[in-house]
């Protein structure tokens, strides 16, 4: 039997998805700023009261637009958490043994 | 409202509190409270975030400053968007190492230093205790809003007589759920069950009075947002500079406060909750928020001039004679001030007794030789005294400060301060190479530059900092003003004190860390903390251990209790398939007691209590390599094992190839015995059946009798040579045969074997292709022999070649010190399969008939050739039957028998 290799360079349609969406994780915060800090492009010196309002509704609508993003990103992360060691108690045999060796698995 | 009622019904409130924390607990305890510990009750524990800064400061906030109030929660927002970067891990890690505190993460990871533990401690009790205060002058101030009268309950009007009911009220719930398990990881389950219900009560309470000002009072959310527009303010304008920076240091904030990292990674119990957190808290957030500016717009419309904006969620129902509204708005005030003072007082309660108290108690002890005592009562009572200290703190804070209006202002202050673990705790993240030395430069140059810029100037000229040094700096340097360090004048002073105390911190602890080397313990930590999802467990800082487990236990004992010391001492003994309660001491269970040790005392202590035990075994740099060639080791071992499994899948294929020909040459002998019986049978019937003529029959003619008697010698003689060939054969495999080797030109012998083989099938006539020039070799061999090979491979030809026009060709060449002689004639040549075949003894291609022999010719040809020290070969692909002989230009003798190859040498 071949032992599973540590760096693994490609990966069934379902694990490549899996990373894509990891990746696309990273990525919201970073567009969720960029949406955020675009009032600042907006302000308009010439009147005396901002557009308050305006400015208002829309930075309800990113900041519902990120809940909702990060609530559908959410359902298919969970799926890659497993349940974690148990943290009392007698320790696993990889770590009493000291000399098996354990592949983890691969995170991202 | 009459005084009297409004503290019955927060004296009522209060009472629902314990109740539910305490079936909380109960329930924990019985092990059925499963929907305690859902997703839902750790998202709505992360609100402590939403203070009563934020439930009544963020009117005040949006009044004076607009939308900037959102900065604030969009912070977070994106943190908890982007869980999947940075708290994931750190809820990872947290759990993992059973960390207690920031401080105790920190710490933790820098080598499990108390240096840093103290530094970190020390700066939040800094940044948290103004933030209590705050707290506790938000429940005064609501409270002497409320009553309307004063008059007759003069004790309303006397807000440091609240707060200090208030302090002391929280400061019993606080040691009454919070103290009642030593094992920080046990998590508690009271206090975080009664802070979610405390999230639901002031999230609805401020939605209430949402709902009334936009729908009861204006008429709608266009109305509501045509009146934001009416009321905005030029001060409303967002100014660049402060949107970025509050929303980074809201962001830095919700993973640097003390009570945050409390409920995010302390009380944590499974990754998937920060799932559900990562979108239901900003969620949370987003209602919370959605109501401030209509609220704070209706105030200013509404409100009589001069009315504190900050009290506008309490102070308009009220205006518009909606008491029960105002009550709900009140608890919810009181909710929001409770839940934050109760986790952060636990949260800077546990710093102070894990990393002040107690190594100091320790070491005292040590240092008078005294036993350690009972450490389980002991950490238990510090911590309760922790807890009434800092409070004690925020109180007395709050009565110094004396209740100033502007809500707001403290709090950001306190994220400041926080922030100032950010980069350590960065570091400790994401970078192998921080080290112990960078993080305590950083973080007291940071602390320093925030107390001197923002923390000693919050509270005004001439009160901690004298007037002249902010106006011309410290010691008359105007370089040196608090305000405009270092000449940066146009920042405004929170902005100014974040960049230069973040800035110049994460710098000190860069370089700090670049130039320092770290510890064996650090590099361990720093590993196990970067690569927490690589590795399948905690790393070993242990080795080597002297001491003994009846040592240990009683240590253990002290601060685990003695039935859960005694229960993981077992737990562990059985893992080792030991009985009774003494397991071995190897540096995995040394790791285990550590790490559940500091579950209560934190890293540090934990660690230093065992050393203290164990003597100085800790883990040295030639340790850390011997750990690192293990695992050299298991990775050199499982490519070891791939290449003999590759081997073994190499000699399986060979293995099966044997067995194919085996079973080949087994039909084949099968197919020769009844082969070479019938070969015997034949003459013998012959010879039988015309002896027996000769003997029955008298009158037999001369002529006839000479005809049978004839026919009996040459059946005799093709026995004979039957036997001869199979003796012959014996002969040469068992190398007994006799060579007669002398010097001779290799031409002859084509020549002779020529014209001898010219008798068989005399009557074909092959056409003979042959370069006579490099046929000119003396070689020496034994001419005999070779000619007998010779002969062999050209009646073969003549037996088989096919063609209707046949011919031979003779190609002669020199290799080395070898000879090569290559017979090919232009048949058909020799089937693929059959080629392995065809030098095997009792092999025959065709049926006896036309071979006339009994297939050992070819066989004969190569056990000769293999005494004569070269070999006998079938060459494919020469467009017909090709036979290459191979032999040595001079062959030296005696040849010695062992090196000889035996490819048939089943005989």
């Amino acid at each position: 039997m071949k032992l599973p290799s540590r760096n693994i360079q490609f990966l069934a349609r379902d694990g490549y998805r899996m990373r894509r969406l990891m990746d696309a994780a990273r990525i919201l915060p970073v567009i969720g700023l960029v949406l955020l800090l675009l009032p600042l492009m907006r302000q308009d010196s010439g009147t005396d009261s901002p557009p308050t309002a305006s400015e208002a509704v829309y930075l309800f609508v990113v900041w519902i637009g990120l809940v909702v993003t990060a609530f559908v990103m959410s359902l298919g992360l969970r799926r890659t958490l497993g349940p974690l060691r148990p943290p009392v108690g007698p320790l696993p045999p990889h770590q009493a043994g000291g000399d098996t060796p354990t592949v983890p698995p691969p995170d991202q | 409202m009459s005084f009297n009622l409004l503290v019955l019904t927060c004296i009522a409130y209060v009472i629902f509190l314990f109740f539910v924390a305490s079936a909380a607990e109960r329930s924990a305890q019985q092990g059925r409270a499963k929907w305690l510990r859902s997703p839902l009750v750790y998202t709505l524990s992360l609100s402590v975030y939403c203070t009563a800064w934020t439930f009544y400061g963020a009117v005040g906030y949006a009044a004076r400053s607009g939308l900037e109030f959102m900065t604030i929660y969009l912070g977070p927002t994106l943190v908890f968007a982007g869980w999947w970067v940075l708290l994931r891990k750190l809820v990872r890690i947290g759990r993992e190492n059973r960390v207690t505190s920031i401080a105790d993460m920190i710490s933790a990871r820098y080598g499990k230093s108390n240096l840093l533990g103290v530094i970190v401690t020390l700066l939040c009790v800094a940044a948290g205790t103004p933030y209590i205060a705050l707290q506790l002058q938000s429940i005064a101030l609501s409270f002497t809003v409320f009553v309307s009268d004063q008059g007759r309950a003069p004790l309303a009007a006397d807000r440091n007589l609240i707060a200090f009911w208030v302090a002391a009220g929280l400061t019993f719930f606080t040691i009454a759920f919070g103290t009642r398990n030593l094992d920080a990881n046990e998590q508690h389950h009271g206090v975080v069950t009664a802070i979610a219900v405390e999230a639901v009560v002031k999230l609805l309470a401020l939605i209430a009075v949402g709902i009334f000002v936009v729908w009861f009072v204006a008429t709608g959310p266009s109305d509501i947002l045509a009146r934001i527009d009416a009321q905005a303010l030029p001060e409303w304008t967002i100014q660049p500079g402060r949107w970025t920076g509050l929303i980074l240091l809201s962001a830095i904030a919700i993973i640097c406060l003390p009570r945050m990292f409390q409920v995010t990674v302390v009380e944590n119990i499974d990754d998937k909750h920060l799932a559900t957190a990562s979108w239901a808290f900003p969620l949370y957030l987003f209602m919370i928020s959605l109501f401030v500016l209509p609220i704070a717009v209706v105030g200013m419309e509404l409100m009589p001039e001069g009315a504190n904006p900050d009290m506008f969620v309490l102070t308009l129902p009220l205006h518009l004679g909606q008491d029960g509204l105002a009550l709900l708005s009140f608890l919810g005030g009181f909710s929001a001030a409770t839940s934050m003072v109760i986790v952060a007082s636990l949260a800077l309660a546990t710093m102070v007794s894990n990393h002040i108290v107690v190594p100091l108690w320790l070491k005292l002890r040590a240092a008078r030789n005294l036993d350690t005592g009972n450490m389980r009562l002991l950490v238990l009572s510090v911590r309760r005294l922790s807890i009434s200290l800092v409070l004690g703190l925020g109180y007395i804070y709050y009565i110094i400060s004396g209740g100033s209006e502007a809500l707001a202002a403290i709090g950001l202050v306190a994220f400041v301060g926080v922030a100032q673990a950010l980069p350590a705790l960065m570091g400790a993240l994401f970078w192998r190479g921080a080290s112990r030395n960078g993080a305590a430069l950083g973080l007291s140059i940071g602390t320093f530059l925030w107390f001197y810029t923002l923390f000693l100037p919050s509270f005004g000229p001439d009160v901690l900092l004298s007037a002249q040094v902010m106006e011309q700096g410290l010691f008359g340097q105007s370089w040196l003003r608090p305000y405009s360090l270092f000449g940066l004048t146009t920042l405004d002073p929170l902005l100014h004190a974040l960049f230069w105390s973040l800035s110049l911190n994460t710098l000190a602890f860069c370089l700090g860390s670049l130039l320092s080397f770290p510890s064996p313990i650090e590099r361990v930590q720093g590993a196990l903390f970067v690569n927490i999802f690589d590795r399948p467990g905690p790393a070993r800082s242990w080795t080597n251990p002297v001491a003994q487990a009846e040592d240990l236990l009683p240590m253990a004992q002290r601060i685990l209790g003695a039935s859960e010391g005694q229960a993981f001492f077992r737990a562990q003994a059985q893992a080792q398939g030991k009985n009774g309660f003494l397991p071995d001491i190897t540096p995995e269970f040394l790791q285990g007691l550590e790490l559940k040790m500091s579950g209560s005392v934190g890293a540090a202590t934990a660690h230093a209590m065992i050393s203290q035990t164990v003597g100085t075994a800790v883990v040295s740099v030639e340790d850390l390599m011997a750990v690192a060639s293990e695992t050299a080791q298991i990775i050199e071992y499982s490519s070891q094992l791939e290449a003999k499994s590759e081997e073994l899948t190499l000699t399986a294929r060979k293995l099966r190839d044997a067995n194919e020909k085996l079973r080949t040459l087994s039909d084949q002998k099968d197919a020769f015995l009844s082969q070479i019986s019938h070969e015997l049978r034949t003459p013998m019937t012959s010879i039988r059946a015309f002896s027996e003529i000769m003997m029955e029959s008298d009158g037999l003619s001369a002529q006839e009798q000479t005809h049978f008697a004839r026919i009996i010698h040459d059946e005799s003689i093709r026995l004979t040579r039957l036997l001869d060939d199979l003796l012959d054969l014996s002969v040469l495999e068992h190398g007994q045969v006799s060579l007669d080797i002398r010097p001779v030109n290799l031409r002859d012998l084509i020549d002779k074997s020529l014209t001898a083989s010219k008798s068989v099938q005399a009557q074909r006539n092959f056409r003979i292709l042959r370069s006579r020039d490099p046929e000119d070799v003396d070689i020496v061999t034994d001419p005999g022999r070779l000619t007998q090979v010779f002969i062999n491979i050209l009646s073969n030809a003549r037996k088989y070649c096919d063609a209707a026009d046949p011919q031979m060709k003779i190609i002669v060449r020199q290799r080395k010190s070898m000879i090569e002689v290559d017979f090919i004639d232009n048949g058909s040549g020799i089937a693929r399969d059959k080629q392995a075949l065809i030098f095997e003894k009792f092999s025959r291609l065709t049926d006896s008939l036309q071979a006339g022999g009994a297939g050992l010719g070819l066989a004969i040809c190569r056990e000769i050739m293999n005494n004569l020290g070269g070999d006998i070969d079938y060459v494919p692909g020469q467009g017909g039957a090709a036979f290459r002989v191979s032999l040595p230009l001079v062959l030296e003798r005696p040849l010695d028998a062992a090196s000889r190859s035996h490819p048939g040498g089943a005989g």
